[in-house]
């Protein structure tokens, strides 16, 4: 009887994962495993790869070997729409939103319906969509804001936008990449609160390079350099790590 | 005239009447049959515009290849009537009566099996949208499934363009070759070379304009049209939020073919003759020049774009034959440097403002007026 060997069930398994660029081992052989409603961060230095591996998670990039498991799909053989529609969701470095579109058109693109082309053209702004859109806007501060076209808003509202976009899609992954980079103290602040609020019922893998917002927000952190894990566990634990005080945090 | 106030809203409203008023009404009562019928074929252009509004200005998907579609549609219409025109009784004096002249002048004894559909009208009328849809279905999942797109994509659509017009011109015997499909005389048994005929396509034509641009208004106000706009901005961000990018830059491909080939198909019926000359590189060009003169976001301005440049064209190409080119190409440079969103752009940035500031000034001196009666009442 095996039953009580069990191994655990993470919601995303990363296991020997490596991709090249020309022989060049941007990830090389990482294994990363991510808990259900787990805060995960990924901290390293600049060329650590840690992008790279958002981008391998998400299908921007395909990797070279290894497995990536989602609640049990391979994700490393799934268009990046259908890994969208699997359930992981993605956040760019810079706001990535579309400055033509008002804020309203910009979160209703995002909600997961009418996603061919002729469920879009039979789309509906029915009261379902409108609430939903009204709900999020509200989490990201930009309730009053819904008409405005999106070339109009800060830095740091483009941001809030863009992860609102992600919550629409209600993902059980939420990958962010660098969230309150370029944001006031204020707007950073306000940030952190939001993403506290949203990973209720989700797992988020985060990078970032705001130490003190990495504090307030990690469960457990992994260190990257040149491809590979150089540390991992709580912030505690990494923070005095001497590998990780001399490759990053002692720079 | 009823139309829903949310699908057109104020000021697409008034192009809207505007367009029709001018085509339905001043341009029949005001012109003879000759120029009518030049109108027409300056018209045939429209339809390529518009969907190049759909594909180019919202998807951002540049077509340089837009003749090749026009040309389908045109020469899957010419082969239906040429083949009419060639009954036996007509052709008598070759040496194989009852096919083309073309194909008896190459020799050719047996009617090729891809011309025997085109007896049936009905075939024809479904061909005309089907063969260039079909082919457009083809390119565009060949391209945008692989991602290529920008101005790779627009360099491969010459290159389509190139090898069709080479491909009918070298085809002399199944195609009629560089002079193309002429000599076409009925349609159904309908002399379409009258006046009468060509004062009734007229009409023809500009209802079917009007229906192609309901159904690129239609197209652009769905969530479609939005995530066209979307996805000319941020790809990305529209494939991550869980769309297939592809697929929808095959449909605004697939949607801009089937214009296209309607317009040719019109052409052909209007002018009487199909060629390799309106499937090429130059004609493909100049049909995304209307558009961007037009403006390549007004589903209008693509007409206006379409009957202004080709008006143009006719004046001064007339006067000055070898100067026309310089002038178009001039013109091209011109409206994207100076003016990006073409004349739609100028009406809204120059003209209607100062019709919307008479309006406001005419409502605020009535108000001034009733205001003086009633002495004193409070400034607004």
């Amino acid at each position: 009887m095996l039953i009580g060997h069990r191994p655990k069930e993470f919601l995303l398994a990363v296991e020997a994962l490596t991709v090249s660029f020309d022989g060049f081992k941007a990830v090389n052989d990482l294994s990363l495993y991510v808990e259900e409603n787990e805060i995960r961060v990924i901290i390293g230095p600049n060329g650590a790869g840690k992008t790279t591996v958002l981008d391998l998670i998400c299908g921007k990039t395909k990797a070279t070997s290894g497995s990536i498991q989602f609640r049990g799909k391979e994700l490393t053989k799934l268009k990046e729409n259908q890994i969208v529609q699997a359930g992981v969701g993605r956040k760019f470095q810079t706001p990535s939103i579309y400055e033509d579109l008002t804020v309203f058109e910009n979160l209703e693109i995002s909600f997961p319906r009418g996603r061919t082309v002729f469920g879009s053209l039979t789309f509906q702004r029915d009261a379902a969509v409108k609430d939903r859109v009204e709900e999020v806007a509200e989490m990201i501060f930009l309730k009053d804001r819904l008409n405005v076209y999106a070339d109009q808003l800060s830095h740091g509202q483009k941001q809030w936008l863009e992860i609102g976009m992600l919550l629409i899609q209600n993902p059980d992954l939420l990958m962010l990449d660098e969230p309150v980079a370029g944001m006031s103290v204020s707007e950073r602040a306000k940030t952190a609160e939001l993403l506290n609020r949203i990973i209720k019922d989700r797992s988020v893998l985060v990078i970032e390079h705001d130490m003190k917002f990495v504090e307030d927000i990690a469960h457990k952190v992994t260190v990257l350099h040149q491809g590979q894990i150089l540390s991992e566990g709580t912030m505690e634990h990494v923070k005095n790590d001497p590998k990780v005080v001399e490759v990053y945090l002692g720079h | 005239m009823i139309i829903n106030s949310r699908f057109f809203n104020r000021s697409e409203l008034i192009g809207f009447v505007a367009l029709a008023l001018l085509l339905f009404v001043i341009l029949p009562l005001t012109l003879d049959v000759f120029r009518l019928n030049l109108v027409a074929k300056y018209l045939t252009y429209a339809f390529v515009a518009i969907g190049l509004v759909l594909c180019w200005g919202y998807g951002g998907i540049l077509s340089l290849g837009q003749g090749v579609f026009f040309g389908l549609g045109g020469y899957c219409m010419a082969m239906y009537l040429k083949l009419e025109a060639s009954s036996v009784a007509n052709t008598k004096i070759q040496s194989t009566p009852g096919i083309p002249d073309f194909m008896d002048w190459n020799q050719i004894t047996a009617l090729p099996f891809f011309w025997k559909p085109f007896h049936s009208l009905t075939f024809t009328i479904a061909a005309v949208i089907l063969v260039p849809g079909i082919f457009a279905l083809i390119i565009g999942a060949a391209m945008f499934k692989r991602r290529v797109g920008g101005t790779y994509f627009a360099i491969i659509t010459q290159a389509v363009a190139a090898i069709l017009t080479i491909l009918i011109v070298g085809q002399q015997g199944y195609t009629g070759g560089i002079n193309g499909m002429t000599d076409l005389r009925t349609l159904h048994g309908w002399d379409i070379r009258t006046d009468h005929a060509k004062f009734i396509l007229y009409f023809v034509e500009v209802v079917l304009l009007f229906g192609c641009i309901v159904a690129a208004q239609f197209i652009r106000l769905t969530k479609l049209g939005r995530i066209l706009v979307a996805m000319r901005e941020k790809e990305d961000r529209v494939r991550f939020s869980g769309y297939s990018v592809a697929n929808f830059k095959i449909f605004a491909f697939c949607a801009a073919a089937i214009f296209a080939a309607i317009g040719g198909a019109m052409f052909t019926l209007e002018i009487g003759f199909m060629s390799p000359s309106f499937v090429g590189i130059v004609p493909s060009i100049e049909m995304v020049i209307y558009t961007a003169v037009g403006g390549r976001m007004s589903i209008f301005g693509a007409v206006w774009g379409s009957l202004l440049v080709n008006f143009a064209k006719t004046s001064l190409s007339e006067s000055f034959p070898q100067l026309w080119l310089f002038g178009l190409g001039a013109l091209f440079i011109a409206v994207v440097l100076a003016f990006p969103d073409g004349l739609s752009g100028i009406w809204r940035d120059y003209v209607q403002p100062h019709i919307d500031r008479l309006i406001a000034s005419r409502k605020s001196k009535a108000r001034w007026a009733d205001g003086s009666v009633a002495d004193g009442a409070p400034a607004e």
